[in-house]
């Protein structure tokens, strides 16, 4: 495979996206009942927080990669959600507050430690944001034959972990996120599903800390779910779009790396800082395209219903025209200057309520059909029976409530004027003087 | 059906067998329970942060009755609830459910909290919350399966949404989510139901649901603790009431203890002595 100047190699270039896709997936699985769970913050907090726990154990043990050390820093994870919820309790301030107090204290003082080991141990700060995912090729364990990246190891085990976790325990996981209470009256201990969650959400900071760094690690618990929240309304649809967001993520990642720098002249920049960029872009292209929260979406419902107003209006106008035997000619040009319209926007009215069936033409003249007839009846008794609502009981006045009442009654169905009707009691002028249409 | 609007209308063809029981009595906690006896809480205290907010409530409940818990706001209704169920820790007090403790006798209660404890944007349909109430039947790792399903299924119809069923939760109005709520503590069939609010801002339809629900459970021998806010509305709806401020005001038979008088303790009368002690206990705590 060749991008410009570079060529994939799958020893290097294989390892290091494999490495980062098995960061990603494992992260994301449990980053999705975070999310859920409204507490993506945990995740943040708890990946920080490993630092002071990971530096201490190499302080003591003098090496990398011990179990010890592991150990050490997942304990020191399972405290921050402790902590956090002791904080919140005693100091009576909200969940963020606590935890901002609690991992920022853990992270500067684990900082402070590994600045003091790197004096006399090989432990670089700077590798402690962005992690060595470059390097993970290069420590390599012979397995069957084959030598496997170290971390590439870890990161399987911990995403195997994870998948058993969420796959087993997918019941319990939505139960408790969606309602705590019922999940643990109904025999699933809310807490201990809780910190179960927590104790993975430390096991894969920590083992991802080391070889892809924080950033990364942060990036995938929320990032992923949160797109795919945009883009499912299934809990299981979002799972699945999350993982494939998360390999996408890396893979587009480490392209870009390597690739997009050379384009301005630079030397290729930090993988795992790529990988979370990209799945920032994946999220925000969610957000532009997403089907239910999607901005496009957004904006084509709104014009639908800029395009059904008009529609309204005019079969509104031609019945309102016909009412007050006006010697206006109903034809498109007149039409279009009295509702204020563009051309185009006319011609495509017209013609979609003539193939509708609302009304028909007659040289070129507009005429209700019986069917546009009713439509547009019930739209003119709506906007009258609002102009007697909101002059006899909203206290409006009469030379006020037309744009408001021109407005409701494109929202007002036969339930609705059923009550206005009601309400009003009945009247068969509005308060322009103008007759009120009966229903039918 | 009941209508909503005469009130107390059918309050002596509903409950024919009130004559053979005590009302207000003492509870029978410290003595033989039998197991008949849904729920008898003795001596229940709760405080959140030294405050308390339950003080030594104690009540019976007997089997087939719709009670309502009624009280003004901060009265301890839904502590009370939580309580029941070990969601809120006790200061003291002994709990006991069909004769035993709630932990034994978990499979037999329903809960239905309040429709604001959840988050109604969660990614998941009707039929999956309703497949909640089956979730401690299937027991823990086991799937969900199709037999499980239907039954969920037949709580929808039960409730008249099962139109709805695959219907995501965020789309679905106050009455509907709260007729979900009703579908899956059905699908539970427990005996002891523990109801937060059912009726709050729910529209007449759905309130008509819910009564004929309760009426239904109660010919099905059931139990039903109903947090209730509208007091009009209460001797139609039930027939026990135990009125809560703190502490129990009164408890018993809806025509015994429903009174102007009670009514008035409950909401008029503040326990001021109360209220006064538990300020006097938080300066000082502060001060130190």
């Amino acid at each position: 495979m060749m991008f410009g100047s570079f060529a994939w190699d799958w020893a290097l270039d294989g390892w290091i996206v494999t490495t980062g896709i098995l960061c990603a997936i494992s992260a994301t699985l449990l980053g999705n009942f975070l999310v859920l769970r409204r507490m993506s913050m945990l995740g943040d907090a708890i990946s920080h927080a490993v630092l002071p726990g990971l530096a201490a154990a190499f302080l003591i043990s003098n090496s990398r990669s011990s179990l010890p050390m592991f150990i050490g820093a997942v304990i020191v994870g399972i405290l921050t959600a402790l902590f956090t919820e002791w904080i919140r309790g005693i100091g009576k301030v909200d969940e963020g507050a606590s935890m901002g107090v609690v991992f920022t204290s853990l992270f500067a003082l684990g900082l402070v430690m590994v600045v003091q080991a790197a004096d006399h141990v090989d432990l670089d700060p700077g590798c402690v944001l962005y992690g060595a995912i470059e390097l993970t090729p290069l420590d390599t364990i012979p397995v069957a034959g084959l030598s496997i990246p170290r971390s590439a190891i870890t990161l399987s085990i911990v995403t195997l972990i994870n998948a058993l976790f969420v796959s087993i325990f997918y019941k319990e996981l939505k139960i408790s996120s969606f309602d705590p209470a019922l999940s643990t009256t109904t025999g699933f201990h809310a807490g201990l599903i809780h910190y179960a969650l927590m104790t993975l959400v430390a096991v894969t900071a920590v083992a991802s800390f080391e070889s892809v760094g924080n950033i990364l690690v942060v990036a995938m618990f929320i990032v992923p779910p949160c797109a795919a929240y945009l883009l499912a309304d299934r809990i299981g649809t979002m799972i699945t779009i999350s993982v494939g967001i998360a390999v996408a993520s890396a893979v587009l990642g480490h392209i870009s790396a390597v690739v997009v720098p050379t384009w301005f002249g630079y030397h290729s920049t930090s993988t795992a800082g790529m990988m979370a960029v990209a799945a920032g872009l994946i999220f925000v292209l969610s957000a532009i395209l997403g089907p239910r929260h999607g901005i496009f979406v957004k904006l084509a419902r709104r014009h639908a219903l800029s395009w059904r107003i008009l529609t309204e209006d005019v079969i509104s106008l031609l019945y309102r025209l016909r009412e007050r035997n006006d010697a206006t000619i109903p034809n498109r040009a007149n039409l279009q200057a009295m509702l204020l319209t563009g051309n185009v926007a006319t011609r495509v009215v017209l013609g979609w309520l003539t193939h509708r069936g609302d009304i028909r033409s007659t040289v070129g003249c507009y005429q209700l059909t019986d069917q546009g007839e009713t439509r547009a009846r019930s739209l003119v008794r709506s906007h009258r029976l609002w102009e007697q609502y909101l002059v006899s009981l909203a206290g409006g006045t009469v030379d006020r409530i037309h744009d408001k009442a021109e407005q409701l009654e494109h929202f007002t169905d036969r339930q609705l004027r059923e009550r206005l009707d009601a309400e009003t009691e009945t009247p068969q002028i509005d308060p322009h003087g103008s007759h009120i249409p009966p229903e039918k | 059906m009941t209508d909503s609007s005469p009130v107390g209308s059918n309050r002596i063809p509903a409950n024919p067998r009130r004559d053979d029981r005590t009302p207000g009595g003492p509870p029978i906690a410290s003595i033989e329970l039998p197991t008949a006896v849904p729920l008898s809480v003795y001596d229940l205290t709760v405080a959140y942060h030294r405050k308390p907010v339950l003080w030594d409530v104690g009540f019976d409940v007997p089997a087939g009755t719709m009670v309502a818990v009624v009280g003004p706001n901060g009265a301890g209704k839904s502590t009370l609830l939580k309580a029941i169920m070990d969601l809120t820790p006790r200061a003291s007090g002994r709990i006991h459910v069909f004769g035993d403790t709630y932990r034994r006798n978990r499979h037999r209660v329903g809960y239905v909290p309040q429709r604001e404890s959840v988050d109604w944007d969660f990614p998941i349909d009707v039929l999956d919350v309703v497949t909640m109430g089956l979730y401690g039947q299937i027991g823990w790792c086991l799937p969900v399966r199709r037999k499980h399903r239907l039954a969920a299924m037949e709580a929808l119809e039960q409730v008249g949404i099962a139109d709805l069923a695959h219907r995501q939760i965020s789309q679905l109005s106050g009455g509907q989510q709260q007729r979900t709520f009703l579908a899956r503590a059905l699908v539970q069939n427990a005996d002891l139901y523990l109801m937060d609010e059912p009726f709050a801002a729910v529209d007449a339809a759905t309130e008509r649901a819910i009564v004929r629900i309760l009426h239904t459970m109660k010919d099905h021998g059931k139990t039903a603790i109903v947090i209730h806010h509208d007091l009009q509305t209460v001797p139609e709806y039930f027939d026990y009431v135990v009125l809560l401020n703190m502490r129990i005001v009164a408890h018993g038979p809806v025509e015994v203890i429903f009174t102007a008088e009670n009514l008035q303790k409950t909401y008029g009368g503040r326990l001021t002595l109360l209220d006064e002690v538990t300020e006097a206990m938080r300066r000082r705590e502060r001060s130190l």
